[in-house]
Formats: C-alpha cells, structure tokens, sequence
C-alpha cells in the first residue's frame, strides 16, 4: 500500500515573548490525514506555528511544503500569500463575522455560495440547523466554536488548522466537542494540525504529537508513546487547563 | 419673509459633500488603519489639520491657491474651464477638505476598533482584500460611517468663515444659511436672522439624535449591525 503524501515545514523566526526574545526553530513532517497536535507550554511558539503554516506571520527563513505544493520557501523568493493556501483556520477567539448568521458565514466561506447541498450538510453535522439564522452575539461559546469548524472546513481545505479551539470552554462542552472535531476530521478525510496544551485532549484525539518547548521541537510521535515516557512539568493551579 | 433660497444652498452644499467625502473617506481610512509607509503620520496630521486651523486660514489659503492670477488657479480655468474662486463647486472643494477629517477620523477607529483576526479569518478563506474590505469590515463598521457621514453633512452645514473667503456670499450662488443669518444681523434684521438660525438649530440638532439613535441601535446585539 503507497504512502500518504508527506508534507514539511522548516522555519525560523526570532519572537519576543514575555521571558524575552527567543528564537522559534521548527522542522517536522506530517502525512496527509493525520491528525497532528502541536503540544507544549505557553509562550513556545505553538499559535506562531500555526500562523506560519497559514501565511498570517511572516518568517526569517523557511521552508514549506504541502502534498506537493510549495507554499513558502524563502532562499527561492517563493510566498503563497494565505488566501491562495488551501486552509481552515479556526481561531482562539473563533473570530466570527459579527455582521453575518451562521449561514451566511457558511455560505461567505464557499468558492461558490449557492453550493446548497455542502451548507445543508455542515449545518446537519455540525448540529447548527436551528441556529442558521442567527448571529455571532446570541450563540454561546460552544455554539460558536461549531460554527466556526463548520466555517473553516467548508472549502474542504488541505490542512485544518486548530488553533486552541477548545480552550475557551468548559469541560462537559469541551469533551462534545472534540467529539464533533474527530467527526469532522474522518468525514471529510482532513489533515488536522491541534495546537493544545489540555494533554487529556492530545492523547484523545492525536493520531501523532510534536512537542515544542521555548521555540523547539524536543519530541514527535505516537501521544501514548511520547508522553508515557516523559517527565512533564505541570504547575498545580485550581484553573490549569492542563489538569 | 424667509429667502430658502439660502438654505436650500447649505443643504445642497452639505448633500453633496456627504456623499463625495464617504467615497474618498473610505479608501483613506483604510490605508491610515491598516497600510504601511513612512508617510501615514505626516498624511493623517494633514487630514486632521482643518479640525485646528482657524476656517479663514483654510479659506485664505485656499482662496489663494484657486484664483486665477495664480498657477493652479490659472491652469484649472484654462485647461479643464473651471473656476473654483466665488463659485459653488469651490465651496464643495473647500467643503470637502475642511470636513474631511470628520469623515475620516470615526472612519479609522472604527477600523482600528475590529479584531485583527477578523481579516486574517477572511484571508484564510480565500477572500481578497477587496471582499474583505466590502462584506466584513466596512458592515461592521457602519456605525462608524453613519457617524463619519452625517457630521461632515452637520459641519457643512454649519461652515462660515472657510465659505465666507472662499464663496464671497454672492446671492444665488455662494450666498449660504449661515452667511444669511450673519448678512441679516448686519441689516440689523434680527427677526430674519432668527428664522434661519432656528432652521439651522433645529436641523443640525436632528441630525446629531439621528447619529445618537443609530449608534444605540447598532450597539444591541439583536440588531448589530
């Protein structure tokens, strides 16, 4: 049986976190419908991975490459700006359009908004048919955050990208909804890049993990494996999310 | 007996500032909220310059550059016929610089005031700036543009020493409201003066409850925006 395809990324990037600057130095593959978590502390450099992937942060050098496609590869002068990379892209804030209801951030979200058949669909499996004509401001951050999967995956994009989707939710709402995230990722045969730092939610979901620890990548592979070996510092607080 | 003929100027003057200032405020405040260029500070200090400068300086200046013994002036009469000393479309180019940073200022903080992950979300749907810029930003930034439109109306409306150097208060022509009301109280006409200061009272006082209801309107959730 041939392999899936492959996809890299490469890339540095000088960031300047609250402990001082620190240089992001990342170079992973991944395989075309895994469902990668890019885990680690804050202030790593996971969401500033994400938006390298995405285009929406610039690097100082990097390579990226996905099933195929150059999307960024700087010593050649090569920069696929983001609308021209195949992407979802769903945000910590969820960042809906506050103007448009769940429908038509749908619908903004397709090549083609009069493909029906596809909003129907998402609306059904994304549990969002009672809530299509509503906006933003009236849905509750559970509401939300389906809507903005639904959004982020209506074009069927290559690489789905999660940025901490569930960290803003409570626990009871944030279990279902990783349940819709796994129903989302096998339907639709996506390849799912999870950035968390919730462990329970990596070990869950993630079929592989990466760990970044200030700026670079120190272990990748199975989460069974990867954690179940390791020392991991957690900080004992009644609001870690990690517990 | 009350001449409209004033006010009727003023409101035309102020209806087509409005409507001239969103189409140049727009593309303006976008690039002071959102572009790059080592030139935005100096540009956005010149746009705001007519909120401080005294209005004759304005019209003194501008009085200056559009007379015919000068160049521009000279160049505009003999090469596209158009005389902006004394005439109505000089009042609406002066209208439109003076009230330019009323239009532009709620314009860019209303921009400013979006989530940046707004247009980064319109990106990494495929969107172009473009759709961005006209299905996202600017229905959430309607709030903003009502407010930017209906106070360079009201500043239009209320011009008098910008009008004054620039128009010359040529009756039928130039001659607008408040020039009216300041000719009338010259005539020692009090009676006159206070009918067209009521008229202009009463109007300008409608149009900031208008900009006051629609901001109350537009910041309820239900119907936002």
């Amino acid at each position: 049986m041939p392999h899936p395809p492959t996809s890299s990324i490469r890339a540095t990037r000088m960031l300047h976190t609250a402990r001082g600057p620190q240089q992001l130095d990342i170079d992973f593959q991944w395989q075309q419908g895994c469902l990668l978590a890019v885990y680690g502390p804050s202030g790593a450099g996971k969401t500033t991975l994400l938006r390298i992937l995405a285009g929406l942060t610039p690097t100082d050098a990097g390579f990226i490459e996905v099933e195929g496609e150059t999307w960024l590869d700087t010593s050649r002068r090569i920069y696929l700006p983001t609308r021209r990379r195949s992407i979802g892209f769903v945000f910590q804030d969820f960042a809906l359009f506050p103007n448009l209801t769940v429908r038509q951030q749908i619908e903004f979200a397709l090549p083609d908004p009069r493909n029906r058949t596809t909003v129907a669909e998402l609306l059904d499996l994304m549990e969002l048919r009672e809530l299509q004509d509503l906006r933003p401001a009236l849905l509750s951050g559970g509401q939300q955050q389906r809507v903005a999967l639904a959004r982020a995956i209506a074009r069927r994009p290559r690489l789905l990208l999660l940025d901490e989707p569930l960290s803003a939710l409570d626990d009871d709402m944030r279990n279902k909804l990783q349940d819709y995230i796994l129903t989302v990722h096998r339907h639709y045969k996506l390849t799912t890049l999870l950035v968390s730092h919730h462990l329970p939610e990596v070990l869950r979901l993630a079929d592989e993990a990466i760990l970044l620890e200030h700026g670079k990548i120190t272990a990748q592979g199975a989460p069974a494996n990867l954690f179940a070996g390791r020392t991991i510092t957690i900080t004992i607080s009644p609001g870690n999310p990690a517990l | 007996m009350i001449d409209w003929q004033p006010l009727w100027l003023s409101l035309r003057l102020a209806g087509i500032t409005a409507l001239l200032l969103l189409f140049i405020a727009v593309p303006l405040a976008y690039w002071l909220a959102y572009g790059r260029g080592r030139w935005k500070i100096a540009v956005e200090a010149i746009v705001s310059l007519p909120m401080v400068l005294p209005p004759t300086v304005l019209g003194f200046y501008l009085l200056l550059v559009f007379s015919p013994s000068n160049t521009f002036g000279r160049f505009l009469d003999h090469y596209l016929n158009l005389r902006l000393v004394f005439t109505f479309p000089g009042l609406v180019v002066a209208s439109l610089i003076y009230s330019l940073p009323f239009t532009v200022s709620p314009i860019v903080s209303g921009f400013r005031g979006l989530s940046p992950n707004l247009r980064e979300a319109s990106r990494t749907l495929g969107k172009s700036d473009r759709t961005t810029l006209l299905r996202i930003l600017l229905p959430n930034i309607r709030p903003s543009i009502i407010t930017g439109v209906v106070l360079s109306f009201a500043h239009t409306l209320g011009e008098f020493g910008m009008v004054v150097m620039i128009g010359g208060g040529i009756p039928g022509q130039t001659r607008l409201a408040s020039i009216a009301i300041y000719d009338e109280v010259q005539s020692m006409n009090y009676s006159l003066a206070n009918r067209y200061a009521i008229v202009l009272l009463g109007l300008s006082f409608s149009i900031l409850l208008l900009v006051y209801l629609v901001n109350h309107h537009f910041s309820n959730p239900k119907t936002l925006p």
